[in-house]
């Protein structure tokens, strides 16, 4: 059995009560006592920290990325123990690098963080997955992967997840990608019937590696020869 | 006194040999009066119309006054596929499965401006119109259309079934798609299908 700690901080701690905070400035305001810790921890990796609309910012330079993250996941005095987001921003802007955002947030201490990474136009875009940190970061990255083209080093099955998996055009969230993507829609309708459905939910995908031994006998009886379903 | 003059005679010619006879016409008409009477619709719900096909279905509008209160969550056993909803082009090769997958006699509604036309969603992975995926019998405009609507075009397609010849063929054709690319319509009328309309003209396909 897992016991939480929960530390009442800052001006809620007297009450015990969240509440909406009002009159929240767009630029500065209290900065997350996050950002002092990391510029005084890793000052040679953070680029600047800045407050837009209450919420803390800190750019990290990219190579430093996995190591700054871990240590607010791992250090006792953050704690960041939840993933909510990883996601990426391009500007339409040509010279504007592209942002790759983590949103992390602390139960323990009420804190939420966003980290983002700037990723100079023309270099490769690859950055460290955080997966070996927080399992959620699985599927989060994969989407970023599938949006934006974002390759995560290190995570363990990067592939496509919202469009299929031979989808050839792109990736739709980037600037230079036309509305109605690239093709014709007669070629986008034949590569998207030119799938084969029941090939997605394969048993490989349904027989999570952990519940391999819970799984019915004759099923997994099925999975030791090899066996697969749909193609 | 409401009376009106008696309308002209005319003629009418009939000519027995290229007609069925009465045993036919009548056996269809009882065959049509069933099948038009209890269709199991394949509920296909990806959006906001699945709502509004719900709220028929339920007691307000009760579509059980119309011989559907059946709900056929297999294809295999439905006779009317409704697709209310978005289709985007990850469900397309599934809607064809479901679609080859029941059995003849069927008909299909395409339900709201989304699964008709691609409705505002004119982007890179939306459908425009499920009719370049399957034969489509009945369009019910709106977004999403009332129940009103949608039994209006269960009505509709009501008097389809009650109009079919059982010695009329074509109306019991399996579509067959093109081996090579699994279109069943040309790729030029996909492509005109898809074009932009109404407020859209202006958008192009290149970046610039």
């Amino acid at each position: 059995m897992r016991t939480f700690e929960v530390v009442r901080t800052g001006l809620l701690a007297s009450t015990g009560h969240p509440a909406t905070q009002r009159d929240v400035p767009h630029r500065g305001g209290e900065a997350n006592p996050s950002a002092k810790a990391l510029q005084d921890k890793f000052g040679w990796a953070i680029e600047r920290s800045e407050v837009v609309w209450g919420e803390t910012v800190v750019f990290v330079e990219p190579a430093s990325v996995k190591q700054v993250i871990h240590w607010l996941h791992d250090d006792p005095s953050q704690r960041y123990d939840f993933l909510s987001d990883v996601t990426a921003v391009e500007y339409r802007d040509a010279e504007v690098p592209i942002e790759v955002v983590w949103h992390l947030r602390s139960l323990p201490y009420r804190r939420f963080l966003r980290i983002k990474s700037q990723i100079a136009k023309g270099q490769p875009l690859e950055i460290d997955s955080v997966y070996d940190i927080y399992r959620s970061a699985d599927w989060l990255e994969r989407e970023c992967y599938d949006m934006f083209g974002i390759r995560f080093r290190g995570h363990p099955d990067l592939r496509r997840i919202l469009m299929w998996e031979s989808y050839k055009e792109g990736f739709p969230l980037r600037k230079d990608f036309p509305l109605r993507g690239r093709f014709s829609r007669s070629e986008q309708l034949r590569q998207a019937l030119a799938q084969n459905p029941e090939a997605r939910y394969s048993m490989e995908e349904l027989s999570i590696a952990d519940a391999f031994a819970e799984l019915p006998e004759d099923m997994r009886r099925r999975l030791d020869k090899g066996e697969r379903t749909g193609e | 006194m409401g009376l009106s003059a008696p309308g002209e005679h005319t003629t009418v010619s009939y000519v027995p040999e290229s007609q069925e006879g009465w045993v036919a016409t009548r056996l269809d008409f009882l065959v049509n009066w069933g099948r038009a009477n209890s269709l199991w619709p394949m509920p296909f719900g990806t959006a906001c119309c699945a709502i509004e096909f719900m709220a028929t279905a339920a007691s307000d509008f009760d579509l059980a006054r119309f011989g559907m209160e059946r709900m056929s969550f297999s294809p295999r056993q439905a006779d009317v596929l409704i697709c209310a909803g978005r289709v985007p082009f990850k469900l397309a090769p599934i809607i064809r499965r479901i679609w080859q997958q029941m059995p003849q006699p069927k008909w299909c509604i395409s339900m709201g401006a989304c699964a008709s036309t691609g409705g505002m969603f004119d982007n890179y992975a939306v459908v425009q119109g499920i009719d370049t995926i399957i034969p489509v019998d009945v369009f019910v405009p709106g977004c999403p259309p009332r129940p009103e609507g949608l039994i209006y075009g269960i009505r509709m397609l009501q008097e389809k079934v009650m109009n079919e010849r059982a010695a009329d063929t074509r109306t019991r054709d399996e579509m067959e798609p093109d081996p090579s690319s699994q279109l069943y319509i040309p790729p030029s009328v996909i492509d005109e299908l898809g074009e932009p309309f109404g407020n859209s003209v202006n958008q192009t396909r290149s970046a610039q």
